[in-house]
């Protein structure tokens, strides 16, 4: 058939269609990212394995992915893929997890496989709040917003992931928004072709526990909200101040050799000096 | 035998303490993995990991904490490595969301409980014998482990081994509930020969579309394949179906998979419980122990003996799932059972629970400063028991 999607062969066509709300971001970043692995040669996703928490973005890799897939505990994924990364090296492990997952209760993972260069390419689909669980303040979440744990505003700030994970140490980190296809699937290319760690921090849009709290109630709404606010980080140099505007661009983009061949230099130096 | 299989398993006679003959015994069985974070009593079995890991191609790794550790250990029993991790109770605890995770997956992988004084940080270097009840009862839900309690350096060789063992055959995390005593305690241990050693391994499915978490009725372990090898394995902590979709909703799908994880454990009790007795026929009075405490044990039933009184001495090697049926037989037979341990009454309720009416049951409690109940204390109930 000639006129399927490209994305079905990706995909466990009975698994379909989503669970996601209309106008949810997530599709979009399945696209995206199959779009990459498709653009990349691939004609199945025989040689991924995908890692993922507890939240809607963790959804979008198990079940819908024709591919091995761990759906983990909340907030963990980031620490059970190393794990599997390290057991099986030859396999390019991702993960795609929530700003929840990824940055609230596996925040501590986050950094710390940054800093190791663990050897993962990590998706954090960022909707700015808990989706799953109805739209909770989240560490993503704008200040002064509205939530359903904030009723008087966010008196928090925000976590700028993209700089919070370049400084921890990661190989390569990028931001773009669900409005930015294009770039992010070259982002999601590039970062699929290096070793040690990799952040794709993806700002996407989740009208039905987010956007209908500050005013916009459907996926495009929050998608024009998204458009009208990036700004490219070639013209962010002086931009402090994550609150006014999103940030996008590729933050870093550097080769450190990855914790994988780090680990394996050693066990090939004690066993040599030990035969 | 190449060297490098001669570095796998050292054959031969050493002086060991617990914690490294515990690690050689992982290494022994096929261990190829090791997640951990530091923690007294524990630290040495993941320092020895890491010197000795890289030298039979194996992997070792310090997470950021114990939660990351288990998670690491999980994916990588996926990945197709024997995996484990050691800690002590402060550890243990941040562990226990994750421990259940590997029920529900039916995740092979060991986990050393090197136990020290709680709650909390309570008394960080000393022993004791409180986790008793958070390792069979530690993560929420229904679900079953096995908890092993090895009470000296040859046993933390054997039993690491035997923890391997039964978490490949039952695909189920098993614990391995040492304390500070025996941890740290220096005995010989003699490693046997690789010939000697039983290493069993998980089994593999046939072909690709065998259901994996499933369809092996209602006691069954089925097979488990590696991330990589083309099964497209969906494998989650959601209650699934046998291949591994998630159904969160249907009643049906939920019991039948939460009770065959638990009665794959429970059916086969007999043959994974493991327990050594000393003169349960003719017994005066009945003692169950465990750990370090068994030690002290040993002692008082010499000097019960020059007494003349018979103690019929029940040393339970495997914790969980309980060995009710010897614990039943010596009942039947003595008016008197202690109960030692290190804790303020843990297994001691258990024990009640099995014996009912058949003897009376008593606890033989201490804690704090990780002081043994010694031989005497245990000699002085008996006595007091049997009006002597
Ligand atoms: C240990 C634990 N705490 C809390 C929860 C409840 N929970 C489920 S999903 C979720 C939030 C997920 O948010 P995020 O990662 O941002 O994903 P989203 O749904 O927004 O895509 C929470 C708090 C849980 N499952 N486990
Ligand atoms: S709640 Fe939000 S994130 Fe979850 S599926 Fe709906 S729109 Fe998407
Ligand atoms: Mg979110």
């Amino acid at each position: 058939m000639a006129n399927k999607h490209f994305a079905l062969k990706f995909l466990r066509e009975e698994t379909l269609p989503t669970a996601f709300c209309p106008g949810c971001g997530n599709g979009i970043v399945m696209n995206c990212f199959l779009k990459a692995v498709e653009e990349l040669g691939f004609h199945d996703l025989s040689g991924f394995a995908f890692v993922s928490g507890i939240g809607c973005a963790a959804w979008c890799v198990s079940p819908y992915f024709k591919a091995d897939s761990l759906h983990t505990t909340h907030g963990r994924p980031i620490a059970f893929a190393s794990g599997l990364k390290l057991a099986r090296p030859e396999l390019n492990v991702v993960v795609i997890s929530g700003d929840g997952d990824i940055a609230g209760i596996g925040g501590n993972h986050l950094i710390h496989a940054a800093r190791r260069n663990m050897d993962l390419l990590v998706i954090c689909i960022n909707n700015f709040n808990y989706g799953m669980t109805g739209g909770q303040v989240g560490p993503t979440t704008l200040h002064g917003v509205i939530t359903t744990t904030t009723p008087y505003g966010n008196p928090e700030y925000p976590f700028d992931l993209a700089r919070l994970v370049e400084s921890a140490g990661a190989n390569f980190v990028a931001r773009w928004t669900t409005v930015h296809v294009r770039q992010l699937i070259n982002s999601i290319k590039k970062a699929l072709k290096k070793e040690g760690f990799r952040f794709i921090e993806v700002v996407s849009q989740c009208p039905t526990s987010f956007g209908r709290r500050i005013g916009k109630r459907t996926g495009r709404d929050l998608m024009k909200w998204f458009k009208e606010r990036s700004i490219h980080i070639s013209k962010a140099r002086d931009v402090q101040e994550v609150e006014d505007v999103i940030i996008v661009g590729e933050f870093v983009d550097r080769d450190r050799p990855g914790f994988v061949r780090k680990i394996h230099e050693i066990i090939f130096k004690v066993r040599e000096e030990n035969v | 035998m190449s060297e490098r299989k001669n570095k796998e398993v050292l054959s031969g006679v050493h002086f060991w303490q617990g914690d490294t003959a515990c690690a050689e015994g992982a290494i022994a069985a096929g261990c190829r993995f090791f997640a951990g974070y530091p923690i007294t009593p524990a630290s040495e079995i993941a320092e020895h990991m890491a010197k000795r890991l890289p030298e039979v191609g194996g992997i070792y790794v310090q997470m950021e904490d114990e939660i990351a550790s288990i998670s690491a250990v999980i994916g990588a029993s996926w990945g197709g490595l024997k995996s484990m991790t050691a800690t002590s109770g402060p550890g243990f605890s941040l562990m226990q969301e994750n421990i259940g995770y590997a029920c529900m997956t039916e995740t092979p992988c060991v986990i050393v409980d090197v136990q020290r004084a709680g709650p909390s940080t309570g008394q960080a270097t000393k022993a004791a014998q409180g986790d008793i009840m958070q390792a069979r009862w530690g993560t929420h839900g229904d679900h079953e482990v096995i908890v092993l309690s090895p009470n000296s350096p040859q046993e933390m060789f054997d039993l690491t081994v035997k923890a391997f063992n039964l978490s490949e055959i039952y695909r189920v995390p098993v614990i391995i509930l040492s304390d500070e005593i025996v941890g740290h305690m220096w005995e010989k241990v003699r490693v046997p020969s690789p010939e000697e050693i039983e290493v069993y391994n998980r089994r593999k499915p046939s072909h690709i579309g065998e259901p994996i978490f499933g369809g092996v009725g209602e006691v069954g372990v089925p097979p488990m394949p590696r991330i990589g090898d083309g099964f497209n394995l969906l494998i989650t902590g959601s209650t699934h179906n046998e291949y591994g979709y998630r159904k969160t909703v249907d009643p049906e799908v939920h019991r039948r998979l939460v009770t065959r994880i638990v009665n794959k454990i429970r059916e086969n009790a007999d043959k994974i419980i493991d327990v050594e007795t000393q003169n349960i026929e003719d017994a005066d009075i009945g003692v169950i122990s465990y750990g370090c405490t068994s030690r002290s044990v040993y002692d008082a039933v010499i000097l019960a003996e020059k007494e003349g009184i018979t103690v019929g001495h029940v040393r339970l090697r495997t914790i969980w799932p309980f060995p009710e049926k010897v614990v039943k037989e010596v009942a039947e037979r003595v008016d008197f059972i202690l109960v030692p341990e290190m804790n303020l009454g843990q297994l001691v309720y258990e024990v009640e629970r099995v014996v009912g009416c058949e003897a009376r049951v008593k606890a033989i409690s201490k804690i704090g400063g990780g002081e043994m109940i010694t031989p005497e204390e245990i000699l002085s109930e008996m006595r007091k028991l049997l009006g002597r």
